[in-house]
């Protein structure tokens, strides 16, 4: 057990819990924003991407321990009012089915622009290649980042 | 936090009873409310709230003008959560952002409330149709009398009735309480489809906003007060006997309040299992991870894939079933100057969907219990809970979140009594979160499917004979009780005997193989396996036949006009068919029309220089007869073609040691972002009488296409699934 200190879209939080608890259950269970999904527990599909300082990370393998002091986004606080360019081209696109992945989907595309605001195909399926859609989205979330892009 | 859950214009499906008690609504307060009787046709009016319980309305008008519309139909991606509504709505006259949606919870007035063999729509497009037109004509007739003018000089338009000559109009809410006093019309005329708003267009789907912010309530999110967590463990070989087990690690664990033994109830097995229950996820889990059980595997560890797929080989040679028998096929075949036969084989595979298996359950005092969970049907989860723990349906409430996918998976509830169990166990409302190992290992799986082919051919092509003979285990047998052979043939031979294709002589046959493990429907069901052996086994008839396999089903198949002949018409124009392809490219054809519906692809593929064959380009037709949102069945189309190459070309289940070797999405592969090509999708939406389903027929043909494909590229037929297309 200890008492972590960290920010939770710009919200400071203390978390009383082990270490070692992955930050995915903390931002669902301690923090209630249930946004960020529990997809396969070993960084492997995608559903719980947060940042962590600005960085995507897998929050089902990134320990509470790690983010002490750091400044975590989830899709709650990508934008105040739910219209970030991605979350606008996703609707414009109506591009969720189940919607499950879509979450971390639109928090690793936001750091793909990030760096790269122009974006080839090729560059998508690079950085998205870590996001898995079973409901098979693919298609429109490589349309939508593409107008994202535009709209930034 | 329940106040999330219950917060109806976050979306989230709640019980009726629920909402009216926190939307403040009294028995006094006046609503209409019109009900379907799915029996007898029957359109009936709800006078008060306390009236309106006794058989369900599908619409709520408050004074407030606050439209709720019930939806039967639980949203597992397929889009539900729109086009069901949309069929209230579209002649209610409001439109969708008008209301507030709510997933019923297994009323038995409602009637079936599954969602299951893309039988939405069809199943309600008229019914639904018929709720929204007679509340309307009650709207209308109460304003008539109020303002003391003909009915005809009044319209309804986005939930208000308008006096045309005058132009003064009421609201809906105005008008609910006369018009619920009225005698709800039994034949209210429905508009002319011109005339539609909402059905037939590209329309925004009210649950996407929600779904890209995070808002979305699934399962996994739900939560009660005082609700602790359970994580569970099963034997990953079917069949074993929980022996004894140490939990005296796992009570060491900081957080972990109990231990449990209960029973999965899946179909009619029965497994034993344990539950580690804590106060947080983390803690279960970890509680779970150092759980040590003994289990008698019975022998059941003796089993492997491999064994059982060559025991389907050889089963290939014997009698099975006979599923249809036209002419006389043994007789033609041994006359036919060309003969060809051809073994095709199919894997196992998981359902997989993104949000693994949960259920929050609180069991109360007086044995009833309340859920929440991401389900394919209330009704379904009702009956399961009431047949496992042997608790009057009555005694369950059911709240319907969104599903983080599905395809079939739902239609089970063994992970819902599991909740109820561990619940009841511990006295506290427990959230049950499979870990993805189980939900990858612990089935139910889509069957593997084996099919002997045999044709005869006249000289120049035409068919003389022609066989499908289906080998493989069955769904029913591995979940229900009592054997139904009769049923079981059929459903293991869908749609092999009723295509389109004029086929002489032809004799189908079942022939099943003895499987211990739990099989079931997996989207688009046993047409997802056994039209890649049909469709690919008549491009082999039609390269024996020295054809043009479009041609050849067109023109030799399909001489008399047939949905499918016009899905192929199409197919060939929106493919460019007959353009040539550079050097190195192919083309594969295929269609298949099943209880769901009809579909078909062209798929093109090029062979890559340094090995490998790449997809280029896919072409979809669906036909439905009617659409009532096509943006929504493109997507499923795009979907459905994503779900069909994983399991045409990724791993698939096996089994070693009695158990699925694959655990995860590392060894249990899925398509990535960057293996997806276009695909560009065609509607058939002509009004013909039968309306079609969406959410399935883009499975079947999608493999048998591709593999076609492979052919024409590289002339390498593929006769098992799944192949490796960078290893063609």
């Amino acid at each position: 057990m200890a008492s972590i200190g960290l920010t939770i879209n710009k919200k400071p939080y203390r978390i009383e819990a082990d270490p070692q608890t992955p930050l995915l259950w903390v931002i669902r269970d301690i923090a209630g924003l249930k946004g960020t999904k529990f997809g396969c527990g070993m960084a492997l599909c995608g559903a719980c991407t947060i940042h962590l300082d600005g960085e995507a990370v897998r929050s089902c393998v990134t320990l509470l321990g790690r983010a002490e002091g750091q400044h975590i986004t989830t899709i709650e606080g990508l934008s105040a009012e739910g219209n970030h360019p991605l979350q606008r081209a996703w609707i414009e696109f109506q591009v969720p089915q189940c919607g499950y992945c879509q979450s971390g989907q639109i928090m690793s595309a936001a750091v793909l622009l990030r760096e790269n605001p122009n974006p080839s195909d090729t560059d998508i399926d690079e950085a998205m290649m870590g996001n898995l859609c079973r409901c098979g989205t693919y298609n429109r979330i490589r349309k939508a980042i593409h107008r994202a892009a535009e709209l930034m | 936090m329940p106040s999330e859950i219950l917060d109806p214009s976050a979306a989230t499906a709640i019980h009726r009873r629920h909402f009216l008690k926190i939307s403040g609504i009294s028995g006094i307060g006046l609503i209409l409310g019109v009900a379907w009787k799915s029996a007898g046709m029957e359109i009936l009016a709800a006078g008060d709230v306390e009236d309106s319980f006794k058989f369900n309305p599908y619409i709520f008008i408050e004074k407030s003008g606050k439209i709720i519309l019930m939806n039967p139909r639980p949203d597992m991606g397929q889009g539900t959560f729109q086009s069901v509504p949309a069929l209230i709505a579209e002649e209610l006259e409001v439109s969708l952002d008008q209301v507030t949606i709510l997933f019923t919870g297994g009323e038995p007035e409602y009637g079936s409330q599954t969602s299951g063999g893309s039988s939405s729509i069809r199943g309600k497009y008229f019914a639904l149709r018929k709720v929204g037109a007679a509340a309307k004509e009650m709207l209308l007739s109460a304003a008539g009398k109020k303002w003391n003018v003909p009915v005809d000089e009044c319209y309804a338009r986005d939930a208000k009735v308008i006096h045309r000559p005058s132009g003064k109009h009421f609201s809906y809410g105005e008008l609910a309480a006369s018009a619920s006093k009225l005698e709800p019309p039994q034949n209210p005329a429905l508009k002319d489809p011109g005339d539609f708003r909402i059905l037939g267009k590209k329309y925004p789907r009210p649950d996407v906003p929600l779904k890209v912010t995070g808002k979305a309530v699934y399962g996994i999110d739900a939560e009660v007060p005082g609700m602790v967590f359970a994580s569970v463990l099963h034997c990953p070989v079917f069949n074993s006997v929980l022996v004894s087990y140490d939990d005296s690690d796992t009570l060491k664990i900081k957080g972990v309040l109990k231990v449990v033994k209960f029973q999965r109830f899946l179909g009619a097995n029965t497994y034993d299992a344990l539950a580690v229950v804590a106060d947080s996820y983390w803690a279960s889990y970890q509680g779970r991870l150092s759980l040590k059980a003994k289990w008698d595997y019975r022998g059941f560890d003796q089993f492997n894939s491999e064994e059982f797929e060559q025991k389907l080989r050889e089963l290939a040679g014997t009698e099975g079933v006979v599923v249809h028998d036209s002419g006389d096929f043994a007789k033609a075949l041994a006359e036919a100057p060309v003969k060809l036969e051809s073994l095709y084989e199919t894997p196992i595979v998981s359902h997989s969907p993104m949000e693994p298996m949960n259920c929050l359950a609180r069991w109360n005092d007086g044995d009833t219990v309340e859920v929440w969970v991401s389900a394919q049907g209330p009704d379904l989860v009702k009956n399961e809970i009431s047949g496992a723990l042997g608790i009057p349906r009555d005694n369950i409430l059911v709240h319907i979140l969104f599903s983080g996918g599905a395809f079939g998976r739902r239609l089970y509830c063994d992970f819902a009594i599991e909740a109820a169990s561990i619940s009841k166990a511990v006295g506290k409302p427990v959230k049950l979160i499979w870990s993805r190992e189980d939900d990858t290992q612990l089935g139910p799986f889509r069957p593997l499917t084996f099919s002997a082919m045999k044709a005869g051919l006249s000289e120049n092509g035409a068919p003389l004979a022609f066989q499908h003979k289906v080998i493989a285990p069955s769904m029913g047998a591995t979940m229900n009780k009592k054997r139904n052979i009769s049923g079981e043939s059929s459903s293991m031979t869908e749609g092999i005997s009723t295509q389109k294709y004029e086929l002489p002589n032809m004799k189908n046959e079942y022939v099943f193989a003895d499987f211990h493990i739990p099989l079931a429907a997996w989207r688009s069901v046993t047409s997802s396996t056994v039209a890649f052996a049909h469709e690919c086994f008549i491009d082999e008839m039609a390269v024996k036949a020295g054809k043009d396999p479009m041609d050849y089903r067109l023109e030799t198949l399909l001489t008399k006009d047939s949905d499918t002949k016009k899905l192929l018409t199409k197919l060939k124009e929106v493919s460019h068919w007959d353009q040539p392809l550079p050097k190195g490219w192919g083309r594969g054809v295929a269609q298949y029309e099943f209880f769901a519906g009809l579909a078909g692809y062209v798929i093109e593929v090029s062979s890559q220089p340094g090995g490998g064959v790449k997809i280029e380009k896919v072409y979809a037709v669906i036909d439905l007869g009617t659409v009532v949102n096509p943006d929504t069945v493109a997507g499923q189309i795009e979907g459905a073609a994503t779900m069909a190459l994983t399991a045409a070309t990724k791993n698939g289940i096996s089994f070693k040691h009695g158990q699925s070797v694959q655990t995860n999405f590392y060894n249990n592969i899925l398509i990535r972002i960057n293996e997806m090509p276009e695909v560009e999708t065609h509607i058939i939406a002509d009004g013909g009488p039968v309306i079609k389903g969406v959410g399935e027929p883009g499975i079947p043909s999608f493999a048998p296409a591709l593999a076609n494909a492979v052919y024409a590229a590289t002339g390498k037929r593929i006769r098992r699934l799944p192949f490796n297309l960078s290893k063609i």
